[in-house]
C-alpha cells in the first residue's frame, strides 16, 4: 500500500450477534479522489461506513484513517474527518447560522475562524440569505445543502457522503454533484456511498461494490464497464456493403452485422476510443456517414452483473 | 480544561427558550400546583392541626408554607427525571451522530445536558419562591437581607446537586432506550413512591416504620430537608409535628445528596463512554 491511501481498510469483520455484516473486506481510498462505495441494502455499506466513522467500534482487522488507528486513535480519527449523513440530520429549531456554529464549537474551532469559515461556506452553498432561517423550513435541497456546508467547516481531509442526494431532484443533485467536485478540487478527499449508479459513475475516479458483506469488484468506472464486455457502435453509411468491406483491417472489432439500423459493430476494446478510428476508416474510403451511435454498458448494467439484483431503494 | 459542554449547554438552553409550550408549562406547573393544591390542602390542613397546640417557644408555619419547599422539591424531580429526554430525541433523529463523531469527549454531551437541566430547575425554584410570596408564603421568618441572601444560596446549592443526580441517572436511561415512552414509564413508576414516601407534602414522623425507613433513603427526604432548613430555619412547628435540624442534619443530607449525584456520574460517564449510536 502507497503512502498516498488516506483510508486503509484491510481484513474487517464486524457482526451484530449472529448476523456477519462485513465479512473480512480490504480496500484503499487514495488522498485526493472520488471514492464510491456501492452496494444492496444491507450489503455492509453503512457498517463499514459507521466504522470508518468511528461510530461503530473496530471488531476485527485494522482501519485507518488520515493516518490513524481507528480503533487506537479515534480521537484523531475524528479531528481528520467530515461526515454528512443520510437522513436530514438538523436540529429543526436552529437556524442555519446556529446549526454551523454548534457544529463549529463541537470542533473547537477559535471564534473568528468559526465566523469567517461559516459566511465562506454559507456563500458557497448560496444559503447566506438564509443564515437566520430555522432548519425546518429549508427545502430538501438546501437542507442537504446546509449538511455538506457544516461538514466542510472543519477543513476535513476526508468527507464521508453518504447518500447525498437521496430524495433530490436531477437539478438540485446536478447541483449537488457540482459542490462535490468543487469540494474535491479543494483537495478534500470524497468517501461516497449512494444508490444513484450514474452518480457514482459521473463523480467517481474508482468504485468498490460490496455485497453481502464482501467486496465483489473494484475499479475505475471506465474498467468496470469494460469487464462487462462489449460496446457496441451502430452507424448509418451511405453504403453498408462498402463500408463493412473498409472496416475489416480494424483489430478491435470484433464483428460487425447489417441490421436494420445500419451496421452493428461489436468492439472488444473500450468503444469510446475505436469510435474516431472507426469513423475515419470509413470516411477515408469515402463512404458518407449518416449516423453514429455507440452503446456502451452502464454502471447500472455493471451492479446487476455483480451484485445480481437492482438497487432496492427500500430505505437504510 | 476542555469547555464543549457548554456548546451543548447553549443549544439545550435555545431549545427550551424556542419550545414556547414547554417553556411556559415548565413555568407555569409549579404556580399551578401552588395555587390549586396549596391553597386548598392548607385550608384543610390548617383546620385540622390548628387543634393541635403549638409548644411554646417553637415558630409555627402554616401549610401553605410547609408544603412550598415540597413543591419547589416536587418541581425539581419532574423537571431533572425528564430532563434526559432530549438526549433520547438526539438519538431518535440521528442528532446524537453528529456529537459522537465530533472529537468532543463524549461526557461533555451529559454535562451539557445536565447543567441546562439545573438552569432550567433554577428558573423555576425561582419563580415558586416569588409567586409564593403573592400567596403568602412566609419563607424566611424574621430573617435578614443577609441570611435571605446566604439562605437563597443555600437553598440553591441543594437543588443543584439534586437536579444533577437526577439529570445524570435520567440522561443514562436515555442513552439506554429506544423509546421516549419507555422513558415515561420508568419515570412515572418513579415519581410516585419517590414523591410520597417523602416528607415533601406531610410529615414523615407519622408513616409506618418500613415507609419511614424507606424516606431516609430517598434522596427527595433529603433535599425537601435542606430547602426547608434553609427557608424557615432550624427549629418550627408545622402539620401537628416539630422540625428542628442541626448543622449535622443538613451536612448529612447534603453528603448524602452529594454521594448520590456522583454514583449517578459514574454510572453515566460509563454508559456515554460505551455508547454506540448509529
Amino acid at each position: 500500500m502507497g503512502g498516498d491511501d488516506i483510508i486503509e481498510v484491510r481484513d474487517l469483520e464486524h457482526a451484530f450477534n449472529d448476523f456477519t455484516a462485513v465479512r473480512g473486506i480490504s480496500f484503499t481510498v487514495r488522498r485526493g479522489e472520488i471514492f464510491s462505495f456501492l452496494g444492496p441494502n444491507g450489503a455492509g455499506k453503512s457498517t463499514t461506513i459507521n466504522i470508518l466513522t468511528t461510530l461503530l467500534p473496530v471488531q476485527k482487522g485494522t482501519v485507518r484513517v488520515a493516518g490513524y488507528d481507528v480503533a487506537r486513535e479515534p480521537g484523531k480519527v475524528r479531528e481528520a474527518i467530515g461526515i454528512v449523513f443520510q437522513d436530514d440530520v438538523l436540529d429543526r429549531d436552529l437556524t442555519v447560522r446556529e446549526t454551523m456554529e454548534f457544529h463549529g464549537r463541537l470542533y473547537s474551532i477559535p471564534r473568528e475562524e468559526r465566523r469567517r469559515r461559516i459566511d465562506d461556506l454559507l456563500r458557497v452553498v448560496e444559503l447566506g440569505p438564509k443564515r437566520d432561517e430555522r432548519t425546518k423550513n429549508l427545502s430538501g435541497g438546501m437542507k442537504r445543502r446546509l449538511q455538506i456546508a457544516r461538514g466542510l467547516m472543519t477543513r476535513p481531509e476526508v468527507l464521508f457522503l453518504d447518500e447525498p442526494t437521496q430524495g433530490l431532484d436531477p437539478q438540485t443533485r446536478m447541483r449537488m454533484w457540482e459542490y462535490i467536485r468543487q469540494v474535491n478540487e479543494g483537495g478534500t478527499t470524497i468517501f461516497l456511498t449512494t444508490h444513484y449508479m450514474e452518480e457514482a459513475d459521473m463523480l467517481s475516479d474508482r468504485i468498490s461494490i460490496i455485497d453481502h458483506g464482501k467486496i465483489v469488484v473494484s475499479g475505475t468506472p471506465g474498467e468496470l464497464k469494460n469487464t462487462l464486455g462489449e460496446d457496441v457502435v451502430y452507424l448509418e453509411t451511405a453504403d453498408d456493403m462498402k463500408a463493412r468491406e473498409s472496416l475489416r483491417g480494424v483489430r478491435e472489432i470484433r464483428s460487425v452485422t447489417e441490421s436494420p439500423r445500419g451496421l452493428s459493430i461489436t468492439i472488444s476494446a473500450d468503444g469510446s476510443h475505436c469510435l474516431p478510428r472507426i469513423v475515419d476508416v470509413v470516411r477515408g474510403a469515402g463512404i458518407g456517414i449518416s449516423s453514429v451511435n455507440l452503446k456502451k454498458p452502464t454502471m447500472d448494467d455493471v451492479f446487476v452483473y455483480y451484485t445480481g439484483r437492482e438497487l432496492r431503494d427500500e430505505g437504510a | 480544561m476542555a469547555w464543549e459542554f457548554l456548546t451543548v449547554y447553549w443549544r439545550e438552553m435555545i431549545r427550551f427558550v424556542r419550545f414556547r409550550t414547554q417553556l411556559f408549562s415548565s413555568l407555569l406547573q409549579p404556580a399551578l400546583w401552588m395555587a390549586f393544591f396549596g391553597v386548598a390542602m392548607s385550608s384543610n390542613f390548617n383546620r385540622f392541626t390548628s387543634a393541635v397546640p403549638v409548644p411554646p417557644g417553637v415558630f409555627p408555619v402554616d401549610y401553605l408554607t410547609f408544603m412550598a419547599a415540597g413543591v419547589i422539591a416536587m418541581t425539581t424531580l419532574f423537571t431533572s427525571l425528564f430532563g434526559g429526554i432530549s438526549l433520547l430525541f438526539d438519538k431518535n433523529w440521528g442528532l446524537m451522530r453528529e456529537m459522537l463523531a465530533s472529537p468532543m469527549p463524549r461526557t461533555h454531551i451529559m454535562l451539557g445536558v445536565s447543567l441546562s437541566g439545573m438552569t432550567k430547575s433554577f428558573i423555576q425554584v425561582a419563580i415558586i419562591m416569588a409567586f409564593g410570596l403573592l400567596l403568602g408564603v412566609q419563607f424566611f421568618p424574621g430573617f435578614s437581607a443577609t441570611q435571605i441572601a446566604l439562605s437563597i444560596l443555600g437553598i440553591f446549592t441543594f437543588v443543584g446537586v439534586f437536579s444533577l443526580g437526577f439529570l445524570l441517572f435520567s440522561s443514562t436511561i436515555s442513552m439506554r432506550l429506544e423509546s421516549p415512552e419507555g422513558l415515561q414509564g420508568i419515570i412515572t413508576l418513579l415519581t410516585l413512591p419517590l414523591f410520597f414516601v417523602s416528607n415533601a407534602l406531610y410529615p414523615i414522623q407519622a408513616f409506618p416504620p418500613l415507609l419511614q425507613a424507606l424516606s431516609i433513603y430517598n434522596p427527595l427526604t433529603h433535599l425537601v430537608s435542606g430547602v426547608r432548613y434553609f427557608a424557615l430555619g432550624s427549629e418550627f412547628f408545622a402539620v401537628g409535628a416539630r422540625y428542628s435540624y442541626t448543622t449535622t442534619d443538613v451536612l448529612t443530607s447534603f453528603g448524602y445528596l452529594v454521594v448520590f449525584a456522583t454514583v449517578m456520574y459514574l454510572l453515566a460517564r460509563r454508559t456515554f463512554e460505551k455508547a454506540v449510536v448509529t
